[in-house]
């Protein structure tokens, strides 16, 4: 775990290094498409110390110069499967995303959707030695908190203080400063399977990119497709990917929760080559054009022309309607949206004050969706579109880009986590000069 | 590749092709956005070629030799045309002894290239003749070399040890002079380091215009003074300082009292406050005589 946490310790000073740069790419590593933006950071970063959130939570401080888009190859479930595969698909989008922004891009953010995330819900106490909680005491509190044996082969992707609690004050986002006796916080901890993020930095490693940072797509498309109410009153977001469907639960700006289902559009799209006995690809386009999760008599006299070139006449001249088209889409579609919905259940998300569920992704897009997902998950359901963001193209502002634009959000303005805090004195190592000069500060 | 910037209508089969660049390519494409790199091979690289091909061209002797001399050919080649040849020398502005005189300083040889022509030269020589005060060298179109001259005027006659010569009112030799009775009109003025007081001589004798039918001429005394010789051998001694004032008190003197039509033989004006005369013998003598003394023994001239 040390490891993990110096690495993104390392990559949160790339990013910083980035940001002074100017440019930094956006790569979503997706089942179906990969996409690569190219941000122009102005050098306007909002000042922390300042009050409050800065202007448009930093979302105004970058411009999309360059974005891509490819069909994915070799990505199953929101994992890479075959690596070099993988890798000649983000060099073919960060090039077409370079050519477009007409600059060199070193420094790459990355989400996938994969990796079978588990949540955890860390708790910690310290008590305060002299009743003012300075930096080191939140670091304190952050390393007091008991880490689950998440198992082998598992690593830490995100770790988020969400709440701090001085004494009987629960609630508080900074505690800096304020007196108290005993300090408590509450973490929530992402950890994904170490493979798949070991496969995808050697993939940007050969790709001659540098990582700067890397995220779950799950959390970053609930950054960008939950309104802000939404994420303080608590909202889940589901991101309905092509190889998975990720979860996201939002609660006070933070993030409570996430998960992966491993199901999504592509299941559909198989479901429907298989059905049909039509190649992927016309499977695709049919679903994409006709695609349905609602049946009424107007569709049963909408017919289908399934084409193909196999040269028997009769194969080729076949026709379904839309009815036996969106038989075959709804059993699938219901599926993922039952084990989404158990997993929420298994969450406790009936236990938030606002039940709010936001479909996003690209296979949110089917026609009719929301009220199915209505039927399944709860009343309050409504589709996600990403934030608007400068620069960004006509052709990338729909829902299947909601997890590049929250990545893009998450360049910009990322939030606190465990490792962005102070490591506390009597962790560093023992003759370490850093530690003599903290001394000298501290006494002197 | 793909850049989500314009719509592109989709293939007929549904697939859009997205081939994916080879590794070198896409090093290539990256390498080419790099700044550094573009501007090293926009600018650096021909600017290297072009310092290697002329290094090359110019390590030979023989060939940077036959590069100077082709410059040179064109350069003399250029300056011999036709529109730049001087074919003609013309004097204007002086008399014809001095237009020749001139020419003959001169002495060019035509025709010649205005390029060969050292104009500042030419000019020194043609001033360094005396009677030529100034004297403005232009080429002009028509290849005429053309003299502007400006002459020395001559006001006086000098009567020194080199024999007789014409002064200009700056006091500058202007020519030689054979006999004063060529230059009649000019007044006569001797002595050593004239020169420099002609100035002061020439105010002198407009001031005397009065009586000019009876001025002789002006001696310089020890550099310093003048001595103004009248006729009848009469001589006025002026101050050194403000002659001019000097002399003009003595013509007021001479209006009230005929001063110089008495028998004198000279007037001392040196000490302002105290002009002194001095008597012909003869004059003296009777002068004595009438105040009864005897005759002074002196006057056996």
């Amino acid at each position: 775990m040390t490891d993990l946490y110096q690495s993104q310790r390392a990559m949160r000073n790339m990013r910083r290094a980035a940001m002074q740069r100017g440019v930094v790419a956006i790569l979503d590593v997706g089942t179906s498409k990969i996409a690569c933006l190219v941000l122009r950071f102005d050098g306007f970063e909002p000042d922390r110390d300042a009050d409050g959130v800065g202007p448009m939570a930093g979302q105004s401080s970058f411009r999309v110069i360059g974005a891509a888009t490819t069909r994915s190859r070799g990505v199953r479930f929101g994992e890479i499967a075959v690596m070099n595969e993988t890798e000649r698909a983000i060099r073919t989008a960060v090039q077409a995303a370079q050519k477009m922004a007409n600059v060199r891009v070193d420094h790459v953010i990355a989400c996938f959707s994969g990796a079978e995330p588990r949540s955890y819900g860390l708790a910690g106490e310290w008590e305060l030695q002299d009743s003012v909680v300075t930096e080191q005491d939140v670091a304190r509190v952050l390393a007091a908190c008991d880490v689950p044996d998440f198992g082998d082969g598992r690593e830490v992707l995100h770790a988020q203080p969400v709440n701090f609690a001085l004494d009987h004050r629960s609630g508080l986002g900074d505690p800096r400063g304020q007196i108290g006796n005993r300090l408590a916080c509450d973490l929530h901890m992402l950890s994904v399977d170490a493979s798949v993020v070991q496969n995808l930095l050697y993939c940007i490693k050969r790709c001659d990119l540098e990582l700067a940072g890397i995220a779950s797509s799950a959390y970053v498309s609930g950054i960008s497709s939950l309104v802000e109410d939404e994420q303080e009153l608590g909202a889940a977001c589901i991101d309905m990917g092509g190889g998975a469907t990720g979860i996201s639960i939002f609660m006070k700006k933070h993030m409570i929760y996430a998960d992966s289902v491993r199901m999504g559009g592509d299941h559909v799209t198989s479901d429907i080559s298989k059905g049909l006995q039509v190649p992927l690809v016309v499977a695709e386009r049919i679903k994409t054009k006709h695609g349905g999760v609602h049946a009424t008599g107007m569709d049963d006299r909408e017919m289908i022309e399934m084409g193909g070139d196999s040269g028997d006449w009769e194969k080729d001249r076949r026709q379904i309607s839309r009815t036996e088209l969106i038989g075959i889409m709804r059993p699938r579609v219901e599926e993922i949206l039952e084990e989404v919905r158990s997993r929420l259940d298994v969450a406790g998300f009936d236990s938030l004050p606002s039940q709010q569920i936001v479909l996003t992704g690209g296979a949110s897009q089917i026609p009719g969706l929301d009220g199915l997902a209505s039927r399944i998950l709860g009343q309050r359901v409504r589709m996600g579109r990403p934030l608007r963001v400068q620069g960004l193209p006509q052709a990338a502002t729909g829902a299947a880009f909601s997890s590049a634009v929250g990545l893009c959000l998450f360049a910009a303005h990322p939030q606190d986590e465990w490792w962005d805090f102070d490591i506390p004195t009597e962790r560093y190592p023992a003759r370490s000069l850093k530690r003599a000069f903290r001394w000298f500060k501290d006494n002197w | 590749m793909q850049s989500l910037g314009r719509n592109r209508p989709l293939p007929a089969n549904g697939v859009r092709r997205d081939p994916a660049p080879t590794r070198w390519q896409y090093r290539m494409q990256r390498l080419w956005l790099t700044p550094v790199f573009r501007v090293v091979f926009r600018l650096g690289l021909p600017l290297t070629v072009v310092a290697l091909i002329a290094t090359g061209v110019l390590y030979n002797d023989a060939r940077r030799a036959a590069i100077v001399q082709s410059f040179a050919d064109l350069r003399t080649k250029f300056e011999q045309r036709p529109e730049f040849r001087v074919s003609l020398l013309s004097v204007e502005g002086a008399s014809r002894d001095l237009t020749d005189a001139v020419r003959a300083k001169l002495a060019l040889k035509l025709p010649q290239s205005s390029f060969d022509l050292d104009m500042d030269a030419l000019r020194a020589r043609a001033e360094a003749l005396d009677a030529v005060a100034k004297a403005e060298l232009r080429v002009r179109s028509g290849g005429v070399l053309q003299v502007v001259l400006t002459e020395r005027v001559p006001v006086a006659v000098w009567r020194g040890a080199a024999g007789l010569q014409l002064l200009d009112a700056t006091g500058h030799r202007v020519a030689g002079l054979s006999a004063r009775a060529d230059r009649a009109d000019l007044p006569l003025v001797a002595g050593d380091g004239v020169e420099a007081a002609m100035p002061e001589a020439l105010a002198i004798f407009d001031a005397v215009q009065p009586i000019s039918p009876r001025v002789r001429g002006l001696i310089r005394v020890g550099e310093r003074r003048w001595d103004l010789i009248l006729d009848r051998d009469q001589r006025v001694l002026l101050p050194s300082v403000n002659p001019v004032a000097a002399v003009q008190r003595m013509l007021a003197l001479n209006a009230a009292d005929k001063l110089l039509e008495r028998d004198i033989l000279s007037i001392d004006l040196r000490n302002q406050d105290r002009p002194a005369i001095r008597l012909a013998p003869f004059a003296m003598n009777e002068v004595r005589r009438a105040q009864g003394l005897a005759p002074t023994t002196e006057s056996g001239l």
